[in-house]
């Protein structure tokens, strides 16, 4: 208990619940449980992209294509669904997944066979993802009319209560906190970023164990590629342009270490909930959107300073685990 | 930029080949080659693109990345990163385009655009060398608090009616069709591969990139070289910004947005080792120059920015990955 109230989890729980705090004080209601659900659900998305993008981290690399992949994943969905109505949204939501599945694998091929550098890997395919949107679809939008209402309707659903989009970001959640501690590749990933040297004397293939983190990373991007298209009922191309940023600003606030090795499940859930929360309190604490970006900035440098390692060089052991 | 580690050791050769075979396998002599044949391929392509206006033309598409490129080159090979320079050029801009509200003249404006860079780069130069923080994502941190002030400021507005003095920087031309951004980029062009490549600083740089620890015990002050490279990137973020700011005549919060992306892709594709330690100017020039190329050849030949965008992306990977693929499956290893 006392460890983890060291922790930098909780610190940034603490942060989370007085910003909660804070917009309650300027708009009663805000701290409301039917609000928190709302910004949750808001939120579900970055969350379930953060999740691959840590375990993309964790392993010492970076996955800058994500945004691109959805937005891509997104209008093939989008164009099948107006062109065929008929199909079963469960089939679409395999393709979304299967092509983020295929995008991932292309990141993680050149990463782990070519050994080229994930950045300079992400960065390329980024660019490319993006523009076949547009070859794709022609620069046409697929409007909400053109959808069916199936398509439209399945991430709102509404379940015990809460939309099927939370149900899935809850889903990604547990699945990732049992698989990152209870799974081999699980903790292959930690290993690989902690000390790779290491690692491969211990029998791990750092490369394929990379390679899965971009596949794993690629197929939520798909997954939210659907779930984003459905919800906002539009698909252009510059869908969740720039969001590749916010989902690194999500990981790094949740203190996941940019140099691999370290961070939890926890830590990217609070990270972009934090950001989530942001997001939401500010038109109602009467701020323009515009300050958004300013704040999220902010936020990105002082939790880096926050979780900044006060011992310089890597650490070699790892302080025991009760 | 630990995390773009690999897990081979770095490898050093105990002899180097001699200096024709060395020229003839350079990344440069590559990177020429292609750019030669996308010139040939854009002759073929268009019948308006041998026209010396037209190239002239052309050469705004990279001038002013370029002048980031440079520094950006140098930041890049003592292993640290600025992803903020697109923030830095809308900051800088947004700040000129507020100082004309108060009637600053031309001479007032490209002051205060150039301290605003410095200022900036100061701020990432800090944060990087005297807090500790990893470059990567301290400036994804200052790339957005740049532009956010930058939205802050202008929201949905924009700064217009800057005087005709200040349009010769972005639009002016020294010499028949030599402009003067052209002339800009030559000349820093010679100036960063001098200060590279012929001076002590330069050593240091490369120094640093290849063993920060070796280099501290060697006397290199790293934390101080480091912050001169940041601030460097951050004053030419603010050239950058005037020559822009001066070409569209206009300020918006989204001036210059995912420029960041492209520069480094400038710097890789100039043969830059993004892992830090090793490049050069002349592939950076070569590099710009290709991409320059390329998006005007596919400019005349109506291709839409985002297609090209494609074709720079590909390249940034193909150029990489081809001779690591040809190593692979002649060797069967990548190193």
């Amino acid at each position: 208990m006392t460890r983890f109230l060291k922790s930098r989890e909780a610190i940034l729980l603490g942060a989370l619940l007085a910003l909660v705090f804070l917009a309650e004080t300027r708009f009663s209601g805000f701290a409301a449980p039917g609000n928190l659900v709302r910004i949750f659900n808001d939120t579900s998305i970055l969350i379930i992209l953060a999740l691959g993008q840590t375990m993309v981290i964790l392993t010492r690399c970076i996955d800058l294509s994500q945004a691109s992949n959805l937005a891509l994943t997104g209008m093939v969905t989008a164009m099948m669904n107006a062109a065929m109505p008929g199909l079963p949204v469960p089939l679409l939501i395999l393709v979304a997944v299967g092509i983020g599945l295929v995008l991932g694998a292309l990141n993680g091929l050149l990463v782990w066979k070519l050994d080229i550098p994930p950045i300079v890997v992400t960065l390329g395919t980024l660019t490319i993802f993006r523009g076949l949107v547009f070859l794709v679809s022609g620069g046409a939008w697929v409007n909400s009319h053109e959808m069916s209402a199936a398509y439209k309707g399945f991430p709102r659903a509404d379940i015990l209560g809460l939309p099927v989009m939370s149900w899935i970001a809850l889903a990604t959640i547990a699945a990732f906190a049992v698989a990152v501690n209870r799974t081999s590749l699980g903790r292959a990933f930690y290993a690989v970023g902690g000390n790779p040297g290491a690692a491969v004397y211990t029998g791990i293939d750092v490369g394929r164990t990379r390679f899965w983190a971009f596949v794993i990373a690629g197929g939520l991007a798909g997954l939210c590629g659907y779930l984003w298209v459905a919800r906002y009922a539009v698909a252009y191309t510059d869908v969740a342009g720039g969001f590749e940023l916010d989902i690194i600003a999500a990981c790094v606030i949740g203190g996941i270490a940019i140099s691999g090795g370290l961070g939890t499940v926890t830590g990217a859930v609070l990270g972009a909930l934090f950001l989530g929360t942001i997001k939401n309190a500010l038109p109602v604490a009467g701020i323009s959107p515009f300050w958004q970006m300013a704040i999220s900035g902010t936020a990105i440098i002082v939790a880096v300073a926050v979780n900044r390692r006060r011992t310089p060089g890597r650490i070699i052991l790892k302080e025991a685990k009760a | 930029m630990s995390l773009t580690e690999g897990t081979r050791p770095r490898h050093v050769p105990d002899r180097l080949s001699s200096r024709p075979t060395r020229i003839l396998r350079s990344w440069e002599l590559l990177l020429f080659g292609i750019g030669v044949l996308i010139f040939l391929a854009n002759t073929q392509a268009s019948p308006y693109f041998l026209d010396p206006w037209n190239l002239s033309d052309a050469t705004f598409n990279f001038t002013e990345k370029a002048f980031i490129a440079f520094a950006m080159a140098l930041l890049i090979i003592s292993g640290e990163i600025d992803l903020s320079v697109a923030g830095i050029i809308a900051l800088a801009s947004t700040a000129m385009g507020w100082a004309l509200q108060w009637g600053v003249g031309a001479p007032g404006l490209v002051a205060i655009g150039l301290s605003v860079g410095l200022l900036c780069g100061a701020v990432n130069g800090v944060l990087v060398t005297r807090l500790g923080l990893p470059s990567i994502v301290a400036t994804i941190g200052t790339m957005s608090l740049f532009r956010g002030i930058s939205y802050i400021v202008l929201g949905d507005q924009a700064f217009n009616g800057y005087p005709p003095e200040l349009a010769f920087l972005g639009r002016g031309y020294v010499f028949w069709v030599i402009s003067f951004e052209l002339t800009l980029f030559l000349l820093f062009a010679l100036l960063y591969g001098t200060l590279l490549h012929f001076t002590n600083f330069g050593r240091q740089i490369y120094a640093i990139g290849n063993n920060p620890t070796a280099a501290t015990f060697t006397g290199i002050r790293v934390a101080r070289v480091k912050m001169i490279l940041f601030l460097l990137t951050g004053l030419m973020s603010g050239i950058a910004a005037v020559c822009l700011t001066a070409r569209l005549g206009s300020t918006r919060p989204s001036i210059a947005f995912a420029w960041e992306l492209e520069i480094v892709t400038m710097v890789v594709l100039g043969g830059v080792s993004i892992l830090g330690g090793s490049g050069s100017i002349l592939g950076v020039v070569i590099a710009a120059l290709v991409i320059g190329l390329v998006t005007f050849g596919l400019g005349l030949l109506n291709v839409p920015g985002i297609v090209m965008s494609i074709f720079i992306g590909g390249l940034l990977i193909a150029v990489i990955a081809l001779p690591r693929l040809v190593r692979l499956l002649r060797t069967g290893r990548v190193t």
